[in-house]
């Protein structure tokens, strides 16, 4: 386990919530690139997405500004993270709300499970957050006998189907119409037996399945894109409406938010709203937008609480190059460009932030040694960097993140057994001109498309043996 | 040592002694106060499915029983009454419950602000828009702008909004991209979005 000083920083505590995978990235890619049906979803919708996003992009001409602007914002409140909560705290007080902390997923889960449980409902309801999803609150609700009811559409019809969320943006961006109609069907009590696979037909199915939910569930679980720490204001942006059921129509609303979502001031909210929505879903903007401030007396929830969390996050500031990666806005911008994810889906990544932002996130807040296989999970192309509205240097952090890696593991590998034999060859002549010789024997050996024999066989796996020409450099200038 | 002392001392830990001052945030985008190109509003509503209509203050009654006529309406108390037709069972939002809510077939409101960029009106829970539940359930909504109310983009109004109030920002009608990501209208909210734009100073004074 990793150390857990009182005060000190520490990663997120094993056995609870959804960051670490069952299987390593390799071993669960592969059987992701066997199915072509994921593989036609997900170019399908990510080709979508990307050509909506650009389109909505160019229109702004201070796109780049924009991005300096969102990432100089998030530097400032990475440095200053202590008193901006504390800010933060006291103006959501100060307008009626209640503020709790919860330094992991356990407490956190205790925490939202015990304001549940003083409710006296046996149902909550949810909006589609990546935090609760992340401590895996569903299921620390389920064992203490409260039903939780997601909300999003894509939430919705991976709860249905009893998946796992593959997107941040859209959790079932691996199916399609029609396995989503077959879901419905399967598993949605009182959906009409001839829906048919048109989208609208299955969003007008969740909006008549989850109607009186809504009237009589009497709490409500969110997320939050943003907290201004002068104001106290949350803010969720959605597009369905679910969202502002849920945070309109309750008695009790309970809001899981990590820390590193503050923002300063009000006025900051001018730089991320344009950004989130047009990286996110290519919209110039989503369709709703909900902001509230504590308690409204009369309109909304009358009991609001705030639940701060760190699981993992001090750990990841400890780290002056790693932390950039707690700038993340959640928009998927980076999932959407990228070759691998194109490829594997979500599910390979094991937790449940996948793709580039997933593969340097999850490493950092669990501890590389827990997902040791997410930095190695990119070509290194930098479509990522790109794309991303608040410029993480997705790429600088991938290597980082395998430089501790290696690092960590203090026994030597075959890698670095092979490389250094290779240096200590390359600096004695004789010895190359030797090895060039003996090169050819591997021919013999590995003859094109079989690969090497063991142990060398897990680098020729998923690459061609090149052919060793017939003769090599320095035999030929010889000759000349 | 309670969790608020574990989370911050965490955190303090991670950062060092250095206590840092504000940084200085390079605001080099399109600032505030551009003008306002009010068919460029009419444009992004229509592009994201809302319907625009334009007329004078005199005729928002006319304009909002060609739309809700003969039917059931929620009104928000401080709403213009010369908005509503005779034709329309007008019901005006004194601690309705959410059922009699659910129950009506409309909404008529005022806006606080809309932006021109994004095609986005915002309310924010004064007297003639109404509690924000009223705005969520009938599934025809029926906003009424002035046009002095209209500003160029999402720095303007942010600048006439107060953090106090609740507020929801509304771009076009209740939408989501779950499937296949592409955009489809229609899931939770009210499905149609009908923006009536008035022009400036076109409203009775006290109104």
């Amino acid at each position: 386990m990793t150390s857990t000083f009182l005060g000190m920083p520490a990663t997120a505590p094993r056995g609870v919530g959804h960051l670490r995978g069952d299987q390593p990235f390799p071993a669960a890619a592969r059987r992701s690139l066997a199915d072509p049906q994921l593989r036609r979803n997900l170019r399908h919708a990510t080709t979508t997405i990307r050509a909506k996003s650009a389109a909505v992009i160019a229109e702004a001409p201070d796109w780049q500004q924009l991005r300096d602007a969102g990432a100089a914002i998030k530097a400032d409140v990475m440095s200053r993270l202590p008193e901006l909560l504390e800010q933060l705290e006291a103006a959501v007080t100060r307008a009626g709300g209640t503020v709790h902390w919860a330094a992991d997923a356990v407490e956190a889960n205790r925490i939202v499970t015990e304001l549940v449980a003083g409710t006296g409902s046996d149902r909550v309801i949810k909006v589609k957050s990546m935090a609760t999803q992340e401590i895996g609150l569903n299921e620390a609700l389920e064992a203490a006998g409260i039903t939780p009811v997601e909300t999003d559409l894509a939430e919705l019809i991976v709860q249905l189907g009893d998946d796992r969320p593959s997107h941040i943006l859209v959790p079932a961006i691996h199916r399609n119409r029609a396995e989503i109609r077959e879901i419905f069907l399967r598993a949605m009590p009182g959906v009409d037996p001839a829906l048919t696979d048109d989208p609208a037909a299955l969003a007008a199915a969740a909006r008549r399945y989850l109607r009186q939910t809504f009237l009589h569930t009497p709490v409500a679980i969110s997320g939050a894109n943003f907290a201004v720490a002068e104001t106290g204001t949350l803010a969720v942006v959605e597009s369905e409406g679910n969202g502002r059921m849920c945070l309109t129509l309750p008695d009790t609303l309970i809001t899981v938010m990590g820390i590193e979502k503050v923002v300063p001031t009000w006025r900051d909210l001018e730089v991320f709203l344009q950004l989130l929505p047009r990286a996110s879903t290519g919209e110039r903007m989503n369709p709703y937008t909900s902001m509230w401030t504590g308690v409204t007396p009369g309109d909304g929830p009358q009991q609001v609480h705030l639940v701060l969390l760190d699981n993992g996050r001090s750990a990841v500031l400890a780290d002056e190059v790693g932390r950039q990666v707690l700038h993340c806005i959640r928009c998927s911008a980076c999932l959407n460009v990228c070759p691998v994810y194109e490829r594997t889906g979500g599910h390979a990544y094991g937790s449940v932030y996948p793709g580039p932002i997933g593969a340097v996130l999850s490493p950092q807040l669990t501890g590389v040694a827990d997902n040791a296989s997410l930095p190695f999970a990119s070509s290194l192309c930098g479509a990522c960097f790109d794309a991303c509205p608040v410029m993480i240097n997705i790429p600088e952090l991938l290597v980082h993140l395998r430089a501790e890696h290696v690092t960590d593991r203090r026994r030597p590998t075959a890698e670095s057994i092979a490389m250094a034999a290779a240096a200590y060859t390359m600096d004695h002549p004789a010895l190359y001109a030797a090895a060039q010789r003996a090169a050819r024997l591997g021919k013999v050996v590995g003859r094109r498309g079989r690969g090497l024999p063991p142990p060398l066989s897990g680098w020729t796996v998923s690459r061609d043996l090149p052919q060793p020409p017939p003769q090599t450099f320095r035999e030929w200038w010889a000759e000349l | 040592m309670n969790s608020r002392h574990r989370v911050l001392g965490r955190i303090r830990a991670a950062l060092g002694d250095r206590a840092a001052a504000p940084a200085e945030v390079p605001r080099d985008y399109r600032p505030a106060g551009a003008e306002v190109e009010l068919d460029l509003l009419v444009h992004r509503l229509t592009d994201y499915r809302a319907t625009v209509h334009r007329c004078t203050d005199g005729q928002v009654a006319q304009v909002v029983e060609a739309i809700l006529g003969g039917r059931r309406v929620v009104v928000p108390p401080g709403l213009p009454r010369h908005w509503l037709p005779a034709t329309v069972a007008a019901v005006t939002d004194e601690n309705l419950t959410t059922e009699q809510i659910a129950a009506c077939d409309g909404v008529v409101t005022a806006v606080a602000v809309a932006i021109a960029e994004t095609g986005t009106v915002v309310l924010d829970a004064a007297p003639d828009q109404g509690r924000r539940v009223i705005t969520l359930l009938p599934d025809v909504h029926v906003c009424v702008l002035r046009t002095d109310q209209v500003v160029a983009g999402v720095p303007d109004a942010l600048d006439q909004l107060d953090p106090r109030r609740p507020q929801t920002w509304i771009s076009g009608p209740s939408a989501t991209s779950d499937i296949e990501l592409n955009r489809v209208e229609g899931v939770h909210g009210p499905r149609n979005l009908h923006v009536v734009i008035v022009p400036r100073g076109d409203l009775p004074p006290g109104a």
